[in-house]
């Protein structure tokens, strides 16, 4: 399916709404988890060819963007993840001795601006901001705020699972002492 | 532990007779003002790499003590340190992370500097400044000294500091052969950028104090890695979480610390007592050429990973062929960077209880790209801000800081016990002594070093003398 608004029927703008409105259940039912301390529902929801990643983002020149964001597997970068060692990240967040996430956070993920960037049969590829407010312990309290592009897949028995999340944080030096938080 | 009334020195605040330290050393700002003079402004530090600026005008934003630093690489090829602040009135000339560029130029009024420092342009000269400013008494302010060791780049800004090579002291071939590649090639590493970078509230001696000088943490601040053994992930410091669980266990049976070396190695506590550099590394039992490849990767990565890293380990053996490498592998070098053979870490002073931590990740020039990508891999998942064992240091590092600070609290003393009067002399490791891995051997070098920079009034007064 195009995303192209100009070529589209009333029936395909129609079939484009509830597309999007499927995927911002989604994204809101993932976020209500995360929020809620499910991470092993979470987990479901991500495929086992996942791609996680979090790039670093350095200061450029104007122009140079290309340079901007770290590549993965050739630079460095947040997070490279794939579906064991966010098993494992979700397992670690469940024993109760993570002592980072120990007590554990209040988080809020707001997730919002989610645009439909590509549609192919069971694959969507989906773009939207995120403002994920941390508060923790007492006094504690960091602000991730940034863009994520997913590419989420259909699947006929279990619904959406995550099959690619680029996470771009809108910090260079990072301004918390941890982020073992899910985005 | 109490002071006198009449003695008011830092080196009251510190007895490692009895190894006893007070916490003011860690919370108090009078001291970490004087930390950043009698420190940070003449120690050798850590600037970089060459692989991080390979052509000429290539340049990295690096970082002394609380001040911004520019590495940078000539147009004649030379590598530079430059204070960035430019000398009109103390603008950075340098606001990006890394590139390239022909000249430094000031935003505030427009100076501009070339790649060695020298002030080639100011706006209007001829009309403002001409007969009253000297040009050449106004470049970038360099460092005293650079050293080069096999590939890292080291700074001074004191000219009366010793050699590198003799403020390393014993533990030089420690860090020189950190910037191997892993079969043993002389500068085989490449420094991949950009970094991580993340600010941790806590005083920078916390962590840098501590890393490679505290293996009692382990099992209780890194408890909960064992779940990735489940998980079928394996995780740097703590294979797998074996060695916290077994830690723990040994822990219960009141047996010692397990070793953790592999075979043929027993890992021991190595500390320069003189210079305060030290490690956690192995003393082995024969030399590397007869130490078989202990298979790392095969279960977590493509075999072609598995099969570079053997062949690696093969053709190192070969190389040191009847060597022992004993105390190979990284060490912690006074004040604040701890060098490993697959990750840098640096604790950068930002207030006396904040601290700029960055993650530098080396990756041997001629892997090809599977291997490039799961040793980063490997790496990213453990180390620094969002790594599943190091976000458990940061924790822990935040609120000792945070619960030593009060009035109440900071009247006390931290026990530096482990170990004490332990240590002993092993001529395998002359210029180190040694103690059991879980000594607080190398915590009390640090801090005697600590007190010997702070009392000293000049380079004439500290350990080793500049030659000549």
């Amino acid at each position: 399916m195009s995303v192209d608004a100009r070529s589209h029927s009333r029936e395909q703008a129609i079939d484009r709404l509830l597309l999007r409105t499927e995927i911002e259940d989604f994204l809101y039912h993932e976020a209500e988890l995360l929020d809620e301390r499910r991470y092993s529902d979470w987990i479901d929801l991500v495929a086992e060819d996942v791609h996680y990643h979090m790039p670093i983002r350095r200061n450029v020149k104007f122009g140079e963007w290309d340079r901007e964001y770290s590549r993965a597997g050739v630079e460095s970068s947040w997070f490279d993840e794939d579906k064991r060692t966010l098993v494992g990240r979700v397992r670690q967040l469940e024993t109760g001795v993570h002592w980072c996430e120990e007590p554990a956070s209040r988080t809020r993920h707001i997730v919002s601006n989610v645009q439909l960037v590509r549609a192919d049969g069971d694959e969507v590829e989906v773009r939207c901001r995120f403002v994920i407010y941390k508060n923790r312990s007492q006094d504690l309290e960091n602000l991730f705020i940034g863009k994520r592009e997913d590419v989420l897949r259909r699947d006929d028995e279990t619904g959406w699972k995550i099959t690619r999340r680029r996470i771009v944080l809108d910090q260079n030096v990072l301004l918390a002492k941890d982020m073992n938080i899910l985005f | 532990m109490t002071r006198s009334g009449s003695d008011r020195s830092l080196a009251s605040l510190v007895d490692l007779e009895q190894g006893l330290v007070s916490r003011e050393l860690y919370v108090n700002p009078d001291i970490y003002q004087q930390e950043l003079e009698q420190i940070y402004a003449r120690a050798w530090l850590f600037v970089g790499h060459e692989s991080m600026v390979p052509n000429p005008g290539d340049f990295f934003l690096s970082r002394m003590g609380e001040e911004s630093v520019i590495l940078v690489r000539d147009e004649r090829g030379k590598l530079h340190a430059l204070l960035n602040t430019c000398r009109h009135r103390g603008n950075k000339v340098c606001r990006y992370d890394d590139g390239n560029t022909r000249v430094f130029t000031c935003s505030f009024h427009g100076w501009s500097y070339d790649t060695d420092g020298r002030l080639v342009g100011v706006p209007h000269y001829e009309a403002a400044f001409e007969g009253a400013l000297d040009k050449e008494q106004f470049g970038l302010h360099e460092v005293a000294q650079l050293a080069n060791l096999n590939g890292s780049i080291w700074a001074t800004w004191d000219s009366k500091a010793p050699s590198f090579e003799d403020y390393l002291g014993a533990f030089e071939p420690t860090i020189r052969h950190c910037f191997d590649a892993s079969d043993g090639t002389e500068n085989g590493v490449e420094l991949v950028l950009p970094m991580q970078k993340f600010r941790l509230p806590t005083n920078w001696k916390f962590a840098a104090f501590s890393f490679d000088g505290d293996a009692l943490h382990g099992s209780t601040t890194h408890r909960s890695l064992s779940v990735f053994r489940e998980a079928g992930v394996a995780v740097m410091a703590d294979e797998q979480g074996t060695a916290a669980a077994e830690t723990r266990a040994a822990e219960q049976e009141g047996r010692r610390i397990v070793q953790r070396g592999g075979p043929y190695a027993t890992t021991l506590e190595l500390s320069s007592r003189q210079l305060g550099h030290g490690s956690h590394r192995n003393l082995y039992e024969k030399p590397i050429d007869e130490i078989p490849y202990v298979p790392t990767w095969e279960k977590y990565e493509p075999p072609e990973v598995e099969e570079y890293y053997r062949r690696a380990w093969e053709r190192r053996g070969k190389k040191f062929a009847g060597h022992y490498l004993h105390a190979f592998g990284g060490a912690h070098v006074f004040p604040n960077i701890n060098v490993q053979d697959n990750r840098h870490l640096i604790w950068h002073p930002h207030g006396v209880g904040m601290t700029e931590s960055w993650r530098i990740f080396p990756v041997d020039k001629s892997a090809p790209q599977v291997v490039r990508e799961a040793t980063l891999r490997y790496a990213i998942r453990s180390c620094g801000a969002s790594g599943v064992t190091e976000s458990d240091d940061m924790e822990n590092w935040n609120y000792a800081m945070e619960a030593s600070s009060g009035t109440v609290a900071r009247r006390l003393s931290y026990p530096f016990k482990s170990g004490l009067g332990g240590a002993y002399d092993d001529e395998r490791v002359p210029g180190m002594t040694v103690n059991q891995l879980s000594a607080e051997e190398n915590q009390r070098s640090r801090l005697r070093r600590w007190v010997q920079f702070m009392e000293a009034k000049s380079w004439d007064d500290l350990y080793p003398v500049k030659k000549g």
